[in-house]
């Protein structure tokens, strides 16, 4: 029981009536706004058959699968680079060395309060003079992932030190050294503590590869603006690309607080310690 | 430098207004809808429940950059034209609102169920419940969370230039391609977002100290 569901008494007969009220209004509001929205697609001409055609062929079906590839491989481009820079900058934040700490802290602190977009834009435009030139793909995935490496820094972070303090300093009198004790008592444990933050970290993933449409990167976002090019059918493509999105999208959400539920339910009874995380974990997949 | 100062301070400028816009609307637009949005989540009316379900797992799932992309160049496409400006401002707010709905009841959820219970054995009605009970200890535990907030739609404002409005990000952009200055015009961009990141996460880890209640 969650206190979102307390807050009313149980409705009695004129409660009851209102809440009926209400219902009805606001159910004749959103067939009124529906009714609206289709007067717009249909009096601009959206809904004309011949304006979906490339729909019915299952040739744009397949191009758009290829391009959904170059989005999932994007993804996980960056997840690999994201995941191991994560765990390097959080361990480092946490050590007791301030030479190390101080500069993991600054990273993590500047590319998280830094626009991804503009980090895509030095790789573009203001390296290349330098000398550094990788192909379009690396362009938009290395910033991707060091972004979001920032964001599981933080992420690993959190659920080591919601470790109970004493499950290192156990380790440490049974005659482990402290690498030891990371690697076999605390990093086994906190990665099952972060694990639903690191699956929603995907959907921020798939979210971000859209920027392949600025870079010209051929995922699907990008691939839509070459449908586009070629049909016209500019609303069409690009809602069915978007609509694509957030089913897979919502999927994977989903999932994540599946497993985030399964979770709180096996700790039962013990303090919850990812709460505060869940929100922040749902805050930063904005972009 | 010198060139980036005596020529283009006033582009500087400009993206920094526009920056300034989407971030002040967005993030205000996002926390008025969001309340509206909560309100309807927490509602006894089981259809607002639902409505309220549905817009935020939708407009938390989808990708600004799609959305900006039907915003700005599909609505006119379906005969409604709005200026570039409010299409962005709308596309960030349908985002931001879902994302601030959750904010709040996070908030709402973080406070024990049984306190809402005793409030009304005790007498309060829901408002009373709200008022004295819900609303100052939920806005406690909101403070770092709407930071986070403000800072994810500081940072999203920059999308704007991938539907053609120059931002801060655009600006910077255009000014590279015309003067190849390198590195230097877009430190002076990233240092501008992480001084305004930076100082609203500092206010907010203030702001949640001084309401901090000792127990």
């Amino acid at each position: 029981m969650t206190t979102d569901q307390v807050l009313f008494d149980a409705v009695g007969p004129k409660a009851q009536r209102r809440v009926t009220l209400l219902t009805i209004a606001s159910i004749l509001l959103t067939l009124g706004l529906l009714a609206l929205a289709y007067s717009q697609f249909y009096q601009s001409g959206q809904l004309a058959p011949s304006k979906w055609a490339e729909f019915r062929q299952s040739s744009t079906w397949l191009y758009l699968l290829k391009a959904f590839g170059n989005t999932a491989l994007a993804a996980l481009g960056a997840g690999a680079i994201a995941l191991p820079m994560g765990l390097v900058l959080a361990v480092g934040r946490l050590s007791q060395t301030k030479l190390v700490r101080w500069p993991c802290t600054a990273v993590i602190e500047l590319l998280r309060s830094v626009p991804l977009l503009l980090i895509i834009y030095i790789f573009v435009s203001a390296l290349p003079p330098y000398g550094i030139n990788p192909d379009v793909f690396w362009k938009l995935v290395i910033p991707i992932g060091i972004c979001s490496g920032a964001t599981i820094a933080e992420v690993f972070r959190a659920g080591i030190l919601a470790l109970p303090r004493g499950q290192t300093e156990a380790a440490l009198s049974l005659g482990l050294t402290p690498v030891q004790a990371f690697r076999l008592v605390v990093f086994p444990q906190a990665v099952r503590i972060v694990l639903p933050a690191l699956v929603a970290q995907i959907v921020i993933l798939l979210k971000d590869t859209t920027l392949g449409y600025v870079v010209s990167y051929g995922e699907l976002q990008q691939s839509g603006k070459v449908l586009v090019a070629s049909t016209g059918h500019l609303v069409q493509t690009y809602l069915i690309i978007t609509v694509v999105y957030i089913g897979m999208n919502i999927v994977i959400s989903n999932a994540a607080s599946a497993i985030d539920n399964r979770m709180a339910r096996r700790r039962a009874g013990v303090a919850d310690p990812t709460q505060q995380d869940a929100t922040e974990r749902q805050l930063s997949t904005i972009a | 430098m010198d060139i980036l100062l005596s020529k283009y301070l006033g582009t500087f400028g400009e993206g920094l207004w526009v920056t300034a816009q989407f971030t002040v609307a967005g993030f205000l637009g996002s926390m008025i809808l969001g309340v509206v949005l909560a309100t309807f989540r927490i509602s006894p009316v089981a259809y607002l429940r639902a409505v309220g379900l549905i817009f935020v797992e939708i407009f938390r799932n989808v990708p600004l950059v799609s959305l900006l992309i039907l915003v700005v160049y599909g609505l006119p496409e379906i005969g409604i034209t709005i200026d570039y400006l409010p299409s962005v401002m709308i596309a960030m707010i349908l985002v931001g609102a879902s994302f601030a709905c959750e904010v709040f009841r996070t908030g709402i959820n973080a406070i024990p169920a049984g306190q809402v219970e005793a409030g009304r054995a005790i007498g309060l009605g829901f408002f009373g419940v709200l008022r004295e009970i819900v609303f100052p200890q939920a806005t406690r535990a909101m403070v770092q969370p709407i930071v986070t907030l403000f800072i994810g739609i500081l940072l999203s404002s920059s999308l704007a230039g991938v539907v053609g409005v120059m931002d801060l990000t655009a600006q910077v952009s255009y000014i590279n391609n015309r003067e190849a200055l390198g590195l230097v015009t877009f430190l002076v961009a990233a240092v501008i977002y992480a001084v305004i990141a930076l100082g609203a996460g500092a206010i907010g880890a203030r702001l949640e100290t001084k309401l901090r209640v000792l127990r």
